[in-house]
This record gives C-alpha cells, structure tokens and sequence, in this order.
C-alpha cells in the first residue's frame, strides 16, 4: 500500500457507524474497513462479509487431534507393548475416551487460533495500519481507499459527513 | 442493538462513557506502581521466596519432611492439588459457560477470573511436581519411547489422564485469556509511546480492530467457549476419577465427578469473590464491579453449596444402602472418628454459612461477602482433606490405623501456593488491563445508566 489516499470518518455511537454504514454503502462508496473498539453485533452483515467459517478450522484440526491420539494410543498399548492387566483387552477403548477427548480440544482450539492469526496477517512483529489511534478507544472509524472509488474525494467526505460523521480526515499510507 | 430490560440492574454505573473506561482500566497499566501495590507485592514475594525455600527443600531432604506416614500417603499435596485446580475452574467458568448462556455481567469479572486460572493451576501442578519427590523425572508421565528408561505411560490410568487434562486445560485457559486480551492490548499500545508501544504493540499481534476481524474474533470466542465448558467439566470429572477409580471406600463412589464439580465451581466462585472486592477498592472499580456483580456472584455460591451439601447427604445415604460394611464405616468414621472436627468444619463452611445468602441485603453487603468467601474456601479445602485423609486413616487393617498431624514441611509448602498465586495476580493486575475493556464496552449501551435515556430520546 504505497502513498494510497484513504478518507476516514470518524463516528462517535456504535449505532451511528452501523446506521452509516448502509448509507454509504447505499450511496456506491467501497468502503475498505470499519474499525471499531468492540464487536458491534450485525456490522460485518452490513458490509456484505461472509459468514465467519472458523468452525471449519477447528473441526478439521479437532478431529486430527483425535485421530493423532488414537494412533499414539492404539499403537503404545496395543501394538508396540501390550501389557497384560489381568487378561484383559490391550487396548479397551472406553478408558482412552478421556486422552482422545483432551487431544481434541488442544489441537482445535490451538488450530483454530493459529488460523485465526495467519488469516488476519497477525503476530507480534505485524505492522498494522491505524488509520486513527482512537478506534481502539471511544471512536467508530469508517476507511474509504479513494484510489478505488470513482467519487471524488469531496463527494465522499460529504456522504459520510451526512451519515452523521462527526469529523472526517485524509489519511495516506 | 441487544437490548435489555429496563428492570435489570446496571452493569456499568456513574454515567461512564465509552473513553472513561479505557481512562479507568488502562491507568493502572500506564502509571507508576503505588505505595500500597508495592507492599503487597513485597509481602507476597517474601511469602514465595520462603516456600521456594521449603519446596527446595522438599526435593533435597524427600517427602519425609511431610507428616505422611504408611497408612496416610495422600494428605496435604493432594488436597491442596485437588483445591487449587477446582478455584482454577472459575475462570473457565465465568468467561466461557456465561458467554455461552449470554450473561453480560460476566464482562467486568472474566479476565481476572481467568488470570487466577491459570495461576490456580499453576498452583495445582506444583503440588503433583512436589509429589514426585524427584521432579526431575517428571517426564516419566509423558508417552515418551521405552528408550527414555521408562515404559509407555499406562492410558489406562486416571492419572495419566489428570496429566493430559490439567495440561490441555492449561494451554486452553491461556489460549482463552491471551485471545480475550489482544483487543484490549491494542487500546494500550494506541495510547502509549516509547518502549511501552513497542512491548504492547508486540503483545497486541497488529491487533486493529477492522470489522472482519472481529466477526472472526468473535466467532472463534465462542467455539473456544464450546470447546472448554467440556473441558472444565471433564477435568474436575478427571481429578475425581483419581479417587473413584480405587476400591478405597469413601473413593469408590459414583457420584465423585459432578460432586467435584460443583465443589470446583463453589470455591472458585469464592476466590474471584475474594480477589474482585480487593481489586475494586484498590482500583476503584467500584462503577464496573457493582453490588449486583457482588450479590449474583454470592446466589451462585449459595447454589453450589447446596449442590455440595446434597451430595455429601447423598454419599451417607448410598453408604448406608448398599449394605457394605467398609463402606459404611468410612462414612461413620468421616463423621464421628477422631477427624470428626475436619468433617464438621467442612459442613458448617460449605453447607450452612452459605445459606445466610438468600437474604438479599446479606448478599449485597461487601464484609460479609468477603468473610464468607474465605469461610467457603476454607470449608472446600477441609471438604478434599476430609475424603482424602480419613478414608486413608483407618484401613482395612486395624493394627495400621493411624491419624495424620502436618509437619511444617506440609504447611511451608502449602504457603510456597500462595506466594506462587498472589505475586502472579499482583504482578498481572499492575501490567495488564484487569477488565475486559472491549466487552464492558459492548454492553456499556444496553446496560449503563447514561445510555439507555439518549437512546430512548432519540426513538
């Protein structure tokens, strides 16, 4: 992103940043991002994202964490040392029921995680671009990369000052 | 917008704005330490500088510094073992199986609710290590090759599965905290400048707050609920099955895992109650951990100790039923045999003092709450020793009868889990936000005193 000119509006109520949302999106501006200090319940919806589909993430590592396990236990105790408890089976599934529901849950969540932070870019040495230092704090930011609306940059500014933007900078990254 | 009844209590009080609570939570990250964290950190550390004395202690001379003897093998460690993971299952169950029924008061209590999770457990694991006698063979309970000089661990054993539980338990709790934190993270490295960015900037992974990140975030926040309200339950459910897998009677029972269960809940709910008063008057958060915070807190403990009380009534009645002699005894002497006192302390604690919480102005009084979460946490301690102890002390062999008096061995190492838990919380509560801020302010709109009016202006 070298030298891209971005028009941020600047909202100062959750429900002003999703009611303005629509409006702009109503009006053909592309907006690039809302960035908000919290989860505010229905404003991906608004910008037209998908579903989240983390579920998939965690299913797929969670059921190679059961059979990761299965595996190492199945093959300890049933293949590669069997012992002998009383004449009983090697490997009675029942008691490994526990083991295989801990490894599930590990690598689901941990799997889960790791995507999250590969999907968003994130880890410690990330640099991220803040299009203004208070949308982690008191203030909902609305970005629009001008370089790829055909609207000039007045027009915008006017749209989102009219949807009830209490300030509107230029922002260059 | 959620929208909440206009009955409910407030969760957020004083009119606080969206900046105030970022102002509240993160000045006590960004200024200097003060005089009275100070002295509670020095004492703190001083109490685990001598437990760390004690515990090296144990290792160097062996586990005859303890008061165990042939008949009694698990006193204290166990006890203690058992104790600090069930404080430890607050946190999950605050931040997860409230998220999961929705309940928004969880918001101000959840991040230090889980920190002392994972403290707790920390706790927890150092009594198995100290158990060990020689930690450094620990890694004999890992399924490690034959050619590390041991067999292949036995999966058959509860107690391998304590050790794949209380570690996959770990991972998730931090996994949980450290995810629940990033935003929040964030908001202290876009207020902060120097080497204090730098450090909070790395801690917040380029954490900005864009709309798909938090549909993302949100939505792996509540498979990660999913996935550890099973796992607090199947890891106090593991920690009995140490206890009801033996043919010990007053072990062997049936009832052990949502017994532990609730027990776990019971003085977890205590210890956040304990560390939350302190914390929202050292920290003046008394606007974001209300009264009704304090009294929903104490209606649950109440619940839980009731549900312990049923089943401690339960276990008596079954013993009775099934005709066993053994069986029978070991209730008989819980009860009336010479630890008799530990049997009534744990059922004056965790029974009876509880039920003074179905007053409500008992319930939303501060003292007695605090006072009360000490004498449940005190109760639930004396409820582990009581199955632990006297179902050792009198065997099936009365000539090995015996009865367990601590050396200071026990209690120095006892105290070494309390150093350990409270320099980790002090050391927590100065350096990293103490309230999940993203959340309060989620709920700040629907659920504070200022908002709901400008809303219903404006309609």
């Amino acid at each position: 992103m070298a030298d891209n000119k971005y028009l941020v509006g600047v909202f100062d109520d959750e429900d002003e940043v999703l009611h303005a949302v629509g409006e702009v999106r109503h009006s053909g501006v592309k907006i690039h991002e809302v960035y908000t200090p919290f989860a505010i319940h229905g404003l991906d919806r608004a910008l037209g994202y998908d579903r989240p589909r983390m579920g998939i993430a965690a299913f797929l590592f969670g059921i190679t964490g059961t059979c990761c396990v299965l595996l190492l236990t199945f093959w300890t105790m049933g293949i590669d040392w069997p012992i002998n408890i009383g004449g009983k089976n090697f490997f009675p599934w029942p008691t490994n029921v526990p083991i295989l529901f801990e490894g599930t849950v590990l690598l689901a969540s941990f799997g889960m995680a790791f995507t999250f932070f590969v999907m968003e870019g994130m880890g410690p040495t990330a640099k991220p671009v803040i299009f203004d230092v208070r949308s982690t704090d008191d203030k909902f930011i609305i970005a629009i990369d001008l370089s790829k609306n055909k609207l000039s940059e007045t027009e915008i500014s006017g749209i989102l000052k009219d949807s009830g933007a209490s300030e509107v900078n230029v922002k260059e990254v | 917008m959620h929208v909440v009844s206009p009955i409910r209590e407030k969760l957020v009080l004083n009119g606080k704005s969206y900046h105030d609570i970022t102002e509240d939570i993160s000045r006590h990250v960004e200024g200097k330490p003060t005089k009275e964290w100070k002295i509670a950190f020095g004492i703190s550390v001083l109490v685990l500088l001598y437990g760390t004395a004690w515990v090296c202690w144990t290792w160097w001379e062996g586990l005859g510094v303890w008061g165990l003897n042939k008949t009694v093998g698990w006193a204290w460690d166990i006890t203690n073992f058992v104790w600090w993971v069930g404080i430890g299952h607050a946190g999950t169950l605050i931040s997860a199986v409230l998220l999961l029924f929705r309940q928004k008061w969880r918001t101000s209590i959840n991040r230090a609710a889980e920190a002392m999770t994972i403290f707790a457990v920390i706790c927890a694991a150092s009594f198995i290590v100290m158990h060990m006698g020689r930690p450094w063979l620990a890694y004999f309970a890992l399924p490690l090759p034959n050619t590390f000089g041991s067999l292949w661990v036995n999966f058959n054993s509860p107690l391998v599965w304590d050790v794949f539980a209380i570690s996959t338990y770990f991972s998730v709790s931090c996994l949980f905290w450290y995810i629940g934190m990033i935003p929040d993270l964030a908001t202290i490295r876009d207020r902060a400048t120097g080497m204090r960015k730098k450090v909070y900037g790395a801690l917040a992974l380029g954490w900005t707050g864009g709309a798909k990140s938090w549909a993302r975030y949100e939505d792996i926040s509540l498979i990660l609920a999913g996935l550890s309200t099973p796992l607090v339950l199947s890891v106090h459910t593991i920690v009995s099955f140490d206890f009801a897998t033996s043919v010990i009677p007053g072990w062997h029972t049936t009832i052990f895992p949502p017994y532990f269960v609730a027990g776990a809940i019971f003085s977890g709910f205590a210890m956040v109650q304990n560390l939350m008063l302190v914390t929202r008057v050292v920290y003046k958060l008394e606007d974001y951990v209300t009264l009704d915070h304090i009294s929903l807190m104490n209606k649950i403990i109440t619940l839980t100790g009731s549900v312990v009380g049923i089943a401690y009534i339960t276990e008596f009645f079954i013993a009775a039923y099934s005709g066993v002699e053994y069986e029978k005894y070991a209730f008989i002497n819980r009860a009336t045999g010479p630890l008799w006192w530990s049997y009534a302390a744990m059922m004056t604690c965790n029974v009876l003092s509880p039920q003074v919480f179905w007053f409500e102005k008992v319930r939303r009084n501060i003292v007695v709450s605090f006072v009360m979460a000490v004498i449940v946490n005190i109760g639930m301690w004396f409820e582990r020793f009581v199955i632990i102890v006297t179902s050792l002390h009198r065997d099936y062999l009365p000539s090995s009868w015996t009865y367990f008096t601590p050396r200071l061995g026990d209690i120095s190492d006892y105290i070494f889990s309390f150093g350990f838990f409270f320099t980790a919380f002090f050391l927590f509560s100065k350096f990293l936000p103490v309230i999940n801020m993203a959340e309060v302010k989620s709920v700040l709109k629907s659920s504070s005193e200022k908002y709901p009016e400008k809303v219903k202006k404006k309609a």
